[in-house]
């Protein structure tokens, strides 16, 4: 029986006291999905569009009113307002690349590598979404503020003027970092949620974009108590500067867009906990 | 040391992994044989928790995969799937995987070295072609370096030059006397590298058995003899270990337990003319599609047929 040749026979396993001792712990998940996420060109490609769109559009809106180049619609604006013009674009990219983070992981298969690795599942949820939401806000935070700094040089002799130091500016410009890490958050968790990345970033689109527009279709009675609290409505008032009885106040924007936020994590934690891979 | 015990794995109607008992013992390489769709890649993704199992349980070690604290150090697997982001190079992969367990970056550097990546590890892996990739995934299996070794379809693709690779490194690992796990759909290939095989088709087990035992059962290795005298052959070649068949009224007899040379030589000595003398070794993949053809068949043309029965 030549062809046995090459086979071995059972053998005692090897005593194991010189193996090392590894162990999977929280704080290495974080260490490793931190390590995932800079590792991947399209993290720094996104996430210097997300700076840039916060920058130049806010930069050119300061720039254009200013030069008293802007229409009627712009009249009453602040300082605030037009640096952060760029935030509805700024969150497209930052919610497109947190969908990327988690949705990216099923499209290329490597969710099966990252799960035969941490097999509670979970942590590795809780880990995409606390490092990427921290990295969205801190660009978020970073992008509002220097915007503010340099387009309010642009429109400092003009009506639109404030300094750092008025009454809520520096909140707004908070909020809207903290808004954009949010919108960073709700990507991984829809992402996760959906396993898809087509999937993820339509329903981010049509949430924070389409939906508020499609609420004229209700009865108005309804809109005033509908309208306030949908996700991106919410999310404004986190960081308008001025609020009236149609919109919420900023803690009362935070706890609803936070509110949206747990809700999709716990979606995607559910899905990640019960499905296959 | 993997332990499945009456694993079973439903998608809706369809029965992919049918209350499947077998142990996969610690030292040994045991190929995981069945026909394509048998459920042998289905029951490997049970193994390491990303399948959850309709009833039935899998054990790695004496624990659910799950509830390990090193689970890349008690098995390392290479899915037949892909499993690799394309965006980032085979170092930063390794070094991910590696980071969520405490892997210190020497024992990366040290995979990359083993599956022969060096020249490449920096590259996309995006880029690599099949048989890197698979490398890669060897790599990434042996990362923590795990006792038990579990391989879905690793020479599906490769060059002859991948393929005779795999064939040593599994031969190593077994040598090292890790526990080798290991599917495949092709026998030849196993033969070669497994001494312990469990044999599925249609997500149920077929045989859980040895080379050795398989062929023997298939008849394999017989030398068949013909002579003017059979009786006074039968004698002449009778011995221990020996075990004579043959027909009566026939001139055919059909040995196992010598060779044809030593048959020769003792029907000369004891001037036996021989008319025919030929050695028929049942080839391993003989055995197999012997074993296999119904499940093959029953999955071809009466599913349709057996599926309301059973999920019922």
């Amino acid at each position: 029986m030549s062809f046995l040749t090459a086979t071995t026979e059972p053998q005692a396993a090897p005593t194991a006291p010189t193996r090392p001792h590894y162990r999977v712990t929280g704080r290495r998940v974080l260490r490793s999905e931190w390590a995932k996420l800079w590792s991947l060109r399209s993290t720094w490609i996104t996430l210097a569009l997300g700076l840039l769109f916060l920058l130049v559009f806010g930069l050119i809106v300061s720039w254009q009113f200013a030069a008293g180049n802007l229409d009627s619609d712009f009249d009453r604006s602040t300082a605030v307002d037009l640096s952060l013009f760029g935030v509805p674009f700024a969150q497209l990219a930052l919610g497109v690349l947190g969908v990327l983070v988690t949705a990216g992981e099923y499209s290329t298969g490597m969710i099966r590598s990252t799960l035969a690795a941490v097999p509670r599942r979970l942590p590795v949820l809780w880990s995409k979404a606390a490092l990427y939401g921290l990295v969205a806000l801190a660009v978020g935070t970073v992008g509002a503020f220097v915007t503010f700094l340099v387009g309010g040089r642009l429109v400092s002799g003009t009506s639109a003027a404030q300094s750092l130091s008025d009454a809520g500016v520096a909140r707004s410009l908070l909020g809207a970092g903290l808004y954009l890490g949010l919108v960073g958050v709700i990507g991984t968790g829809l992402g996760a949620l959906l396993r898809s990345v087509a999937g993820g970033i339509s329903v981010l689109v049509g949430t924070l974009i389409l939906v508020p527009g499609l609420t004229s279709l209700l009865p108005s009675s309804w809109q005033e108590n509908v309208s306030p609290y949908l996700p991106s409505n919410a999310g404004e008032s986190m960081f308008a500067l001025t609020h009236d009885s149609s919109t919420l106040s900023p803690g009362a924007g935070l706890a609803v867009f936070v509110g949206w936020t747990v809700l999709v994590l716990a979606g995607a934690a559910y899905r990640l906990q019960r499905n296959d891979v | 040391m993997i332990e499945a015990q009456l694993l079973t794995k439903r998608y809706g109607e369809k029965t992919a992994v049918d209350r499947l008992d077998f142990t996969v013992k610690p030292g040994t390489v045991t190929g995981f044989l069945g026909p394509n769709g048998a459920g042998k890649s289905t029951t490997m993704r049970m193994i390491v928790g990303l399948d959850a199992p309709t009833s039935g349980s899998v054990t790695v070690n004496g624990r659910r995969y799950g509830q390990h604290r090193a689970p890349l150090q008690e098995v390392g697997a290479l899915l037949e799937a892909k499993s690799i982001h394309p965006g980032r190079s085979a170092y930063q992969h390794l070094n991910a995987l590696a980071l969520t367990h405490g892997i210190p970056r020497r024992r990366v550097d040290e995979v990359i070295d083993l599956a022969g990546l060096g020249s490449v590890a920096k590259k996309r892996a995006g880029a690599f072609s099949l048989g890197m990739g698979q490398r890669l995934g060897i790599a990434a299996a042996l990362l923590g370096d795990p006792q038990t070794v579990m391989l879905d379809e690793p020479v599906n693709g490769l060059d002859p030059e991948g393929v005779l690779w795999i064939r040593n490194l599994l031969t190593g690992l077994g040598a090292e006397g890790r526990t080798v796990f290991i599917s495949s759909h092709l026998m030849s290939e196993m033969a070669l590298v497994a001494d312990h095989l469990i044999i599925v088709g249609r997500g149920r087990l077929l045989a859980d058995t040895t080379v050795r035992d398989l062929v023997r059962e298939a008849g394999g290795n017989t030398v068949k003899v013909a002579t003017q005298d059979p009786a006074m052959l039968r004698d002449v070649l009778a011995g221990p270990g020996v075990d004579i068949t043959g027909q009566v009224g026939s001139e055919e007899l059909h040995v196992t337990g010598l060779s044809a040379r030593e048959i020769g030589l003792k029907a000369a000595q004891h001037a036996i003319p021989l008319f025919e003398l030929s050695a028929r070794t049942v080839s391993l993949e003989e055995a197999f599609m012997d074993l296999t053809r119904d499940a093959v068949e029953y999955h071809g043309t009466t599913t349709g047929i057996d599926t309301p029965g059973r999920a019922a």
